[in-house]
């Protein structure tokens, strides 16, 4: 199941290898494809190469063989990136973390600004534009860190443990925030996290790696309902599909 | 506490010391416990400075526009310096341990080269100023710059921002408290630096203090080391100010405890 009206792009990877500096295999020739505009959770221990495959899907390193493909293979920047931690330059008030992207793309400063408005809109931020991130709560931080990736309207959002470090209310009110944008903009996501629960809430199919070499160790689609709200944490169904998740990764 | 008590507290507190000291001074010194021409009493050492007003009111103005000039350079070189060692791991291999070398050479001993270099006067000054006070901006900067978050180097580099790019909107700001904490320490060592190079070049502060010495005027020699200390602490509390204006919004060292 992909979103409505899907704008995402198709991710392919074909025997995807790479090895850290100290000859350890971290991805060992690893197959997948993402559909346009799915939305994947990333499942695995510690250590098993999520957070690599990310930054290598974001571009940021590359494989040591194999390949990734876009398609469509368009413009740059079409790639956002959400950290374990908000990461906001902290000298920068919350209308000027959210534009960055567009500033470091050469947007004219009237127009990242308006953009800017209209993603913290979407996160419920208007109100803290002025404010400083040693001003505002964790979960705010990761609110802006949330809007400064969808400021480019990316069609492959990408997020590395996002939620991580926040408490459970928080990270529930940004678990439905993050399925509604994502059900309203149509981009692919891939999601990395630890969390059973929430890679089961939030995504459309989801994949557990093996403790090494990044081999798929399950490969499913979640059969839950589109709508995800919290009626759905007490849903049987979602219990099965977390105990099938889990049962993969303690294998 | 509001912001005014706390004001209030961070002067007060350092002055109930000075205030203790300068009585015990006075009262060892009268009663004769210590003698005059080693420490004079501090009301000998006030009227020395009124006494003497003129001389070292001029001696002190030489004396801040060496240390001050001779400190902007520092300030300027240092963070200059400090960018090009960043720029590449083989360029920081390779010269790094010569600004560690710099550091090291002890500079009453490089203040007679000065002389030989720049003449007398106050450009052998600044230049003793600034071989003072260059190293800590240096030091503090390149590990700021350095030690920039990854993953806000790894979004810079998603977007395609350029090294200049990155320098000026991440890495600089990145660095400011520590470059912040360089200039702090390299404030009251370009007057130090300045006071030695007067020692050898002549003029300001320190050409009084080596005036004085041969005279045996010990109340003028401290008359005159109290100015150059209060310069120091001009500088210190400039530098204060200049990182509580840029840090207090963000940074957690200019916010309230």
């Amino acid at each position: 199941m992909t979103s409505a009206g899907a704008r995402g792009v198709e991710v392919q990877l074909d025997q995807v290898r790479r090895v850290f500096d100290n000859n350890r295999v971290v991805i060992a020739g690893m197959d997948l494809r993402i559909d346009a505009g799915e939305f994947l959770a990333v499942l695995g221990p510690s250590g098993c190469g999520k957070s690599t495959l990310l930054r290598m899907i974001a571009g940021l390193a590359g494989p040591d063989s194999g390949q990734i493909r876009m398609q469509p293979n368009g413009q740059r920047f079409e790639t956002a990136f959400v950290f374990q931690d908000a990461h906001l330059l902290p000298w920068r008030n919350v209308l000027a973390n959210a534009a960055l992207p567009l500033e470091l793309m050469g947007e004219a400063k009237t127009k990242r600004n308006e953009k800017a408005r209209a993603a913290l809109h979407q996160v419920g931020l208007l109100d803290a534009l002025d404010r400083y991130p040693a001003e505002l709560s964790g979960g705010m931080r990761m609110r802006v860190s949330l809007a400064r990736a969808l400021v480019t309207e990316p069609r492959l959002l990408l997020l590395d443990e996002p939620f991580a470090a926040l408490d459970e209310i928080t990270r529930f009110h940004l678990d439905v925030q993050l399925r509604e944008l994502w059900q309203r903009r149509g981009m692919t996501v891939i999601f990395v996290t630890h969390s059973v629960s929430e890679a089961a809430f939030l995504a459309n199919r989801a994949v557990v790696l093996a403790r090494s070499g990044g081999a798929i160790k399950l490969d499913r689609r979640l059969e839950l309902p589109a709508v995800r709200n919290i009626e759905l944490r007490s849903d049987p169904g979602l219990g099965q599909e977390m105990r099938l998740l889990l049962g993969a990764i303690e294998e | 506490m509001n912001s005014d008590g706390r004001m209030k507290k961070a002067f007060l507190a350092p002055l109930i010391p000075l205030v203790l000291l300068t009585l015990s001074a006075e009262f060892l010194v009268r009663q004769g416990f210590v003698r005059a021409y080693l420490v004079p009493a501090p009301s000998a050492v006030l009227r020395a400075m009124i006494d003497s007003r003129a001389e070292l009111l001029q001696a002190l103005f030489a004396t801040s526009i060496g240390s001050l000039a001779g400190f902007v350079m520092s300030a300027l070189t240092g963070i200059a310096i400090a960018v090009l060692l960043s720029s590449s791991r083989v360029i920081q291999r390779a010269f790094y341990p010569y600004a560690i070398f710099f550091q090291t050479v002890p500079l009453i001993a490089v203040a007679p080269l000065l002389v030989i270099w720049f003449g007398f006067g106050i450009q052998t000054v600044i230049a003793s100023a600034f071989v003072a006070s260059v190293f800590p901006v240096i030091a503090n900067t390149l590990s700021g710059i350095l030690s920039t978050d990854p993953p806000l180097r790894d979004l810079f580099k998603l977007y395609g921002a350029s090294r200049l790019v990155t320098l000026f909107k991440l890495r600089l700001p990145a660095a400011l408290p520590q470059l912040f904490t360089g200039l702090r320490v390299s404030a009251g060592l370009a007057v130090i630096g300045a006071i030695v190079g007067e020692f050898i070049a002549g003029g300001g502060l320190g050409s009084v203090v080596e005036t004085a010495r041969t005279q045996q005027r010990i109340d003028k020699v401290f008359a005159a080391v109290l100015l150059a200390s209060l310069l120091g602490l001009a500088l210190f509390g400039l530098i204060n100010l200049l990182s509580h204006l840029t840090l207090r919004r963000w940074h957690a060292s200019e916010q309230p405890q």
